[in-house]
């Protein structure tokens, strides 16, 4: 029983949370990825882009709900994130028309395009914080709980409660469903199989007749699907704040170079690989250790690696262990 | 001279608007642009030397600025003999046991080849030096927590003038940055952007939550100043009769004697505000012009000479027989300890700490626009740069609220667009910075004022 006890614990307190954190900031990474493999940058609007995203999804749940269209027991989000995406694709590809493209024309290197985002960073910031505001915004609605951490103790008797958000196994099982179309479509289609050529080798993708013009648009398209659901996902289970979602770029970075950048799956196993180690390290084991260990050898502290403020720092630590001993990323992306 | 023209027009023109700012608005207002301007200034000056000088991108200002502002509450805050007591022997040995723990390593990397079991054992080494510190440490830190948690809770400092903190946050982020030049200068451009952004977060982490150092988020208030304080001023005789004889004229037209008074007063509570501004001025201009002409003595010296060489095409230099990782390090750490003097004289001018305000957003990228927009590779771009982007910064709101007003004055007082949008106007200032970088970029990639190499 008490093992049982320990188990639900951790499920509770560590697994679930992690997958769900873990598969918010696979989608970033995998963004972040695409348009480092193909366009060849670092987008330091990653986080505000996704928080664009987001915001738009945001206004059409809010109009839907005033029209008093629900989805039931599901989100109402889930029917606005189409809008949102269609309106994330708009506003990437303009910028790409307006900014980006006459860096890739000219063949800048890579550091300009960088800058160049950061100031798309400030722009989509601004956008965001003048049509939403700064402040915390939720947008969720219907059922909040498939499995109630009450409920659970009295089925099962157990000590310890499992609490199951709706809104984390949508963010799970989005994120699976997403993430095999898009493994599909770059391993299985001629479109993605020209993406992966022109990420390796533009010169000899343009000699073979990939139009590069469509490879670009099509990066941005997915990026678009990405940003927004990712960002999405992430409101609906936590909340709408466009400073956390500038903050979110962080962790999403580390998460891509972690996996090997330009290397969506590594991107995409990146991102749980820091979100689990970020929880991992800051979980206070005191409870775990209490139900595992006889009274007698009860801890007094915590157990705790490191205190929940450094939550941030775990993930960027790991990112300079793998820079200094694996530059290439754990899944071998581009070597630096 | 006449090749200076662009550079002296650009200032007159910078310096006019903070004159006109003063006229129209407040000499407190444009004085207080003018002094964070001076510290912009300087921490622009430190990222030029970076990636002007050499191409290093450098996303880790805001730690370092951190760093100086941590300097210089060490530096100026009285010690608390109470928590010293109470846990200063836990730290200090825990200190001991950093460095034992960094000279066992070293010895380690020395002597050994590499090898899977080296790499194991230091690993080992440094986790188990981790938990043994924290286990030490821990009632150290919860004891020095307690003494007296609402206004101290710290050990405190070293009571010494605030100004020698400018000094020791050069040093304090110089220090730092050579771990990080250690850890990150071998990565490619955009890397070390990410590695060195990601290092400064942590850096802020650890200053915003070790408590028993910096107070953390309770915040250090009251610093010593190395101005007179506005209180004393005002009741000082000689500064009572300068505001006299500045104001004669307009005091005169006063008959009556208890109104001139009163109006003295108040010119003297005015008056005092400004002059302790015009002291950091005095100062903060001291340190803009010493560094100034460091660097632009440096930028014209063989060694700097060198350093283009080296950031224009690293493996011809490199060829040349100049060591590149060392001058990279190098250059690296002088432009971090520029950085950490700004984040100390940050701190010296607001009087408080407050790690909680340390964004990446106004530490890092703002700074960064400022180089851009300014002139990387020029230090009087760097400076006008520091200048004018935070002009805009600070007066970005106005401008923001007289266009709105302009566009939207054909519809009502009430009109929802129109007062969301006069709600939302301290964000318009994120969208000129924005505007003006990809614009910069644009059409004048250099900067306002880009980098003149003269061969003398």
């Amino acid at each position: 029983m008490d093992f049982l006890n320990a188990l639900i614990l951790l499920l509770n307190y560590i697994f679930i949370p992690a997958l769900t954190y873990g598969s918010q900031l696979a989608l970033g990474a995998i963004f972040v990825t695409l348009i480092y493999g193909i366009l060849r940058f670092a987008n330091f609007a990653t986080g505000d882009m996704m928080s664009f995203g987001t915001m738009v999804t945001i206004l059409f749940t809010w109009y839907f709900q005033s029209l008093g269209i629900s989805l039931g027991v599901l989100p109402t989000a889930l029917l606005a994130i189409p809008f949102g995406i269609f309106f994330m694709i708009f506003y990437m590809l303009s910028i790409d028309k307006f900014v980006f493209k006459y860096y890739r024309t000219n063949k800048s290197p890579p550091v300009q395009l960088a800058m160049v985002s950061i100031g798309v960073m400030f722009v989509t910031q601004a956008v965001v914080r003048i049509i939403i505001g700064p402040s915390d915004q939720r947008f969720f609605d219907g059922e909040k709980f498939i499995i109630k951490a009450r409920e659970f103790k009295e089925i099962t008797g157990l000590n310890e409660g499992l609490a199951l958000k709706s809104t984390q196994v949508i963010t799970v099982l989005v994120t699976i469903v997403l993430v095999s179309l898009l493994f599909w479509f770059l391993n299985k289609t001629k479109t993605g199989k020209s993406m992966k050529a022109y990420s390796d080798n533009e010169d000899l993708a343009l000699l073979s007749g990939i139009d590069p013009k469509k490879i670009v648009m099509i990066t941005w398209i997915i990026a678009g699907i990405l940003a927004t659901i990712g960002g999405a996902l992430y409101g609906l289970d936590k909340s709408f704040k466009p400073f956390t979602y500038f903050n979110n770029m962080l962790p999403i970075f580390a998460a891509a170079i972690v996996g090997g950048i330009g290397n969506p799956f590594g991107a995409f196993l990146g991102g749980y690989v820091i979100a689990f180690s970020e929880i991992f390290l800051t979980y206070a084991y005191k409870k775990f250790f209490m139900y595992m260990l006889p009274e007698s050898m009860e801890p007094e502290s915590l157990i705790q690696l490191l205190s929940t403020d450094y939550k941030f720092a775990v993930s960027f630590s790991i990112l300079v262990i793998v820079l200094l001993y694996r530059p290439s990323g754990i899944f071998k992306g581009k070597v630096l | 001279m006449r090749k200076n023209l662009n550079v002296i027009a650009a200032y007159s023109i910078m310096m006019s608007l903070i004159i006109l700012v003063g006229i129209f608005q407040s000499w407190n207002i444009a004085l207080s642009i003018f002094n964070l301007c001076l510290i912009s200034a300087v921490m622009t000056m430190g990222a030029n030397i970076q990636w002007g000088y050499a191409g290093l991108i450098n996303f880790g200002i805001m730690g370092y600025t951190a760093l100086g502002g941590l300097a210089a509450v060490l530096i100026s805050v009285d010690p608390v003999q109470e928590a010293w007591s109470a846990g200063g022997f836990d730290i200090l040995m825990s200190l001991w046991l950093i460095i034992a723990m960094v000279l066992i390593i070293r010895f380690i990397l020395k002597r050994f080849n590499k090898s899977k079991i080296r790499t194991y054992s230091i690993a080992v080494i440094i986790i188990s030096g981790i938990l043994l510190i924290r286990f030490l440490a821990e009632p150290g830190i919860e004891a020095i927590e307690a003494v007296n948690p609402a206004k101290t809770g710290f050990l405190g400092g070293f009571g010494l003038p605030i100004i020698f903190s400018w000094i020791v946050g050069a040093f304090f982020a110089g220090g730092l940055a050579f771990i990080i030049g250690k850890v990150a200068l071998g990565l490619r451009a955009d890397y070390l952007a990410i590695a060195t952004l990601l290092i400064s977060e942590i850096v802020i982490a650890i200053i915003k939550h070790e408590d028993w150092l910096t107070r953390g988020v309770k915040n250090v208030i009251g610093l010593k100043r190395p101005a007179p304080y506005e209180v004393d001023l005002q009741s000082t005789d000689w500064f009572i009769n300068l505001v006299e004889k500045f104001n004669s004229g307009k005091l005169e037209l006063i008959s009556n004697l208890s109104d001139r008074q009163a109006a003295l007063n108040q010119l003297v509570i005015e008056g005092s505000s400004i002059f302790v501004k015009l002291c950091y001025s005095g100062l903060f201009l001291t340190v803009v012009i010493i560094l100034l002409i460091i660097t632009q003595k440096a930028l014209y010296s063989p060694w700097g000479r060198m350093m283009r060489a080296i950031r224009d095409n690293e493996e011809a230099a490199n060829a040349m027989g100049k060591n590149v990782v060392k001058q990279h390090l190098l250059i690296f750490i002088l432009g971090s300890a520029i950085v950490g003097i700004a984040g100390a004289m940050l701190v010296t001018q607001d009087g408080l700490f407050t790690p909680g305000s340390y964004r990446p957003m106004r530490y890092t990228f703002l700074i960064w626009v400022m180089v851009i927009v300014g002139g990387s590779g020029n230090n009087f771009g760097a400076i006008l740069g520091g200048f004018a982007v935070w002009f805009l910064w600070i007066e970005a709101a106005p401008i923001a609220l007289f266009l709105i007003n302009f566009f939207t004055a054909g519809m009502s007082e009430t009109h929802a667009l129109k007062l969301h949008l006069i709600e939302s106007v301290p964000y318009f200032r994120f969208l000129m910075m924005g505007l003006g970088l990809l614009l910069i970029m644009r059409y004048r990639p250099k900067g306002i004022l880009p980098e003149k190499i003269e061969i003398k």
